[in-house]
């Protein structure tokens, strides 16, 4: 049970944890994030790393469909422009990983601004069109521009370094990809505590009445655009260093419907829904395998049968969220946090 | 007394419908000033016109001397045109507060890497905002007791204040209400009344109002506008204004049968 909880300045009362049971609660969950690698197996680090990639860019998608309302199937695209950024420059040049990872977001923030362009215009389902054509125009490039990106058969990459230190396993990736995860999200955080957040939100609710307030609708949805590559950008170079190799095939349309997915049933327009929605829908297929496993001594024909299952169970979580759950596993566990807000004096 | 905002043989029409023909008037500096007429006489198209979000097809609006034409609205909100609208327009996705502070945001300056962030002169601008918003408006509207809530959760009376408190945070010269008493019960009416004076007269902010509230328009207007089937039928200080058989005609329709048989048949003789 909370209580006590007055402030004594503005400040205090901005801050982002705002009570002493928020900060342990979150000084421990990052303890755990740290003890994490020493205590998993390889299975389980490598899923972290999947999760924490998939957090980055869930977040940068969240900004932009969750809070600015502007939705987007080119988020794979843009990862993709990550990806072969970073792939190109360790191949080209010994730049360390923050600086590549860097450029990757980068340029990607670039390509977003592009694609963000008809949004002044076109609204919906109708942009959701105009990104997935952008997003099928960058396949299309990764695809045939060889001399950069290997054509089909993509390129390979050494491992990230720093300072003479190489992250070759998925125990070293653990330390580059969690602790950004962490930096990210905060980030995003920080935005939606000044003008720049309250002006996306303000887009995404009432967009003619945020302009006769004073918001230039353009340079805040381009910005948005931008903010929300740059997440999918760096997202991507880090899936380039993780899976070191990258492809045309790595960053297929049903990534960004994935992506989108993860947004819909984490909660849209809050950044603890993308951070749910990214490990749940990453750990799905997870699940699906394992059961498989448990099925087949039973059932021999079991991976055959669950084979198409991932796209059915993610085609009834959208659906299911969006009518049972519009808020998503956020309200969930809002509902929870609730609960035991005043227990055990009240049920 | 100089004139803040000049309204100058403005039209407007959307396709055959004139909204506005040749409408011309004035608002006087530090005054209340409030347009007056029927349903559709075109008020809340004349609020559109100088917000910048509909473009008259001739005359101008000139705002403190100069010429509002071809100035897009959030330049025009940052000049100091702030105004609330006739159906609440609040973000229901924000709380009180941030809806607020959103008003502010024409006058903050921090960019997107001061945002992420939340460093140096960014977070600094955060809490001067927040604390003007804290000691000069919430507690000026008394408000302070909702101000963490949503504001979908809040009653209409609320809601229209809130909106009010917003176009205060965009620091205006010039405040218009599209209807700011709408839907109120008795004592929220008079909460806003009293709220709106205080605006004139310590704030020293020029309203200009859209309100169908008789009573409330002849007790607190300096100056009143009336507007019907998109023109000036007349203008003045309320006493003159409420004495105006052409207002008591828009109003009322007339008493004197002769003048309505002139009207439904113009052609013939009166017996």
């Amino acid at each position: 049970m909370r209580i006590g909880d007055a402030k004594q300045s503005y400040e205090a009362d901005e801050a982002i944890l705002t009570s002493s049971t928020q900060k342990i609660w979150f000084a421990l969950f990052l303890f755990a994030l740290l003890l994490f690698p020493f205590l998993a197996d390889a299975y389980l680090l490598y899923l972290g790393c999947l999760v924490g990639i998939a957090v980055i860019s869930t977040t940068g998608l969240n900004i932009l469909t969750g809070f600015t309302g502007l939705i987007s199937l080119g988020q794979a695209g843009f990862m993709g422009v990550g990806g072969f950024t970073v792939a190109w420059l360790s191949a080209n040049t010994a730049l360390p990983f923050p600086v590549t990872l860097l450029f990757a977001g980068l340029l990607a923030a670039a390509v977003g601004i592009l694609v963000g362009l008809p949004s002044l215009r076109v609204k919906g389902l109708y942009l959701a069109i105009a990104t997935l054509a952008a997003s099928v125009f960058l396949h299309f490039i990764f695809a045939e521009w060889e001399s950069v990106t290997g054509g089909m058969g993509g390129l390979s990459l050494e491992p990230a370094h720093l300072f003479g230190l190489t992250f070759q396993s998925d125990f070293g990736m653990y330390f580059i990809i969690v602790p950004l995860a962490v930096l990210m999200v905060l980030a995003a955080r920080n935005v939606f505590r000044t003008r720049i957040g309250r002006a996306f939100i303000a887009i995404r609710d009432r967009d003619i009445s945020a302009e006769i307030l004073g918001i230039n609708l353009l340079h805040y949805k381009l910005m948005s655009f931008a903010l929300s590559s740059f997440y999918a950008g760096v997202a991507g170079g880090l899936f380039a260093y993780f899976f070191r190799v990258v492809t045309p095939e790595s960053f297929p349309l049903s990534m960004s419907i994935f992506y989108l997915a993860a947004v819909i049933v984490g909660g849209m327009g809050n950044l603890l829904g993308g951070i749910l929605g990214a490990a749940f829908m990453t750990l799905i297929p997870e699940a699906l395998k394992l059961l498989t496993a448990a099925l087949t001594p039973f059932y021999p024909n079991a991976p055959i049968f669950m084979s198409p299952m991932l796209e059915i169970i993610f085609g009834a979580l959208i659906v299911g969220f969006l009518i049972f759950e519009p808020h998503g596993l956020a309200e969930i566990w809002h509902r929870i946090r609730r609960f035991f807000s005043l227990w055990p004096f009240k049920n | 007394m100089s004139s803040i905002l000049e309204i100058n043989n403005l039209s407007l029409s959307f396709g055959g419908v004139k909204a506005l023909q040749d409408v011309s008037f004035r608002v006087p500096e530090n005054t209340v000033t409030t347009v007056i007429g029927p349903n559709g006489a075109g008020k809340t198209s004349l609020f559109n016109c100088i917000s910048g979000f509909y473009k008259p097809q001739q005359g101008t609006i000139s705002y403190q001397g100069k010429a509002l034409t071809g100035i897009k609205p959030p330049t025009r909100a940052a000049l100091g045109l702030a105004r609330t609208f006739q159906n609440i327009a609040l973000f229901r996705g924000m709380t009180v507060l941030d809806n607020i502070k959103l008003g502010a945001h024409v006058h903050m300056k921090s960019g997107l890497l001061g945002s992420l962030a939340y460093f140096g002169a960014a977070r600094r601008e955060e809490m001067a905002v927040r604390q003007e918003v804290e000691r000069h408006i919430i507690d000026f509207l008394e408000i302070d007791h909702i101000r963490r809530q949503p504001v979908a959760s809040l009653s209409y009376g609320l809601q229209k204040r809130v909106e009010l408190a917003r176009a205060l945070a965009m620091r205006p010269k010039v405040l218009m209400l599209d209807e700011p008493v709408a839907g109120m019960n008795r004592e929220e009416k008079e909460d806003m009344a009293r709220f709106i004076l205080d605006i004139r007269e310590e704030w020293g902010i020029t309203v200009l109002m859209v309100e169908h509230d008789m009573g409330m328009v002849m007790d607190i207007s300096d100056h009143i506008a009336v507007l019907n089937f998109g023109q000036v039928i007349a203008e003045g200080l309320p006493a003159e204004v409420q004495n105006n058989p052409q207002v008591i005609e828009a109003y009322l329709g007339t008493s004197d049968m002769d003048s309505l048989r002139k009207k439904l048949n113009p052609e013939r003789e009166v017996a």
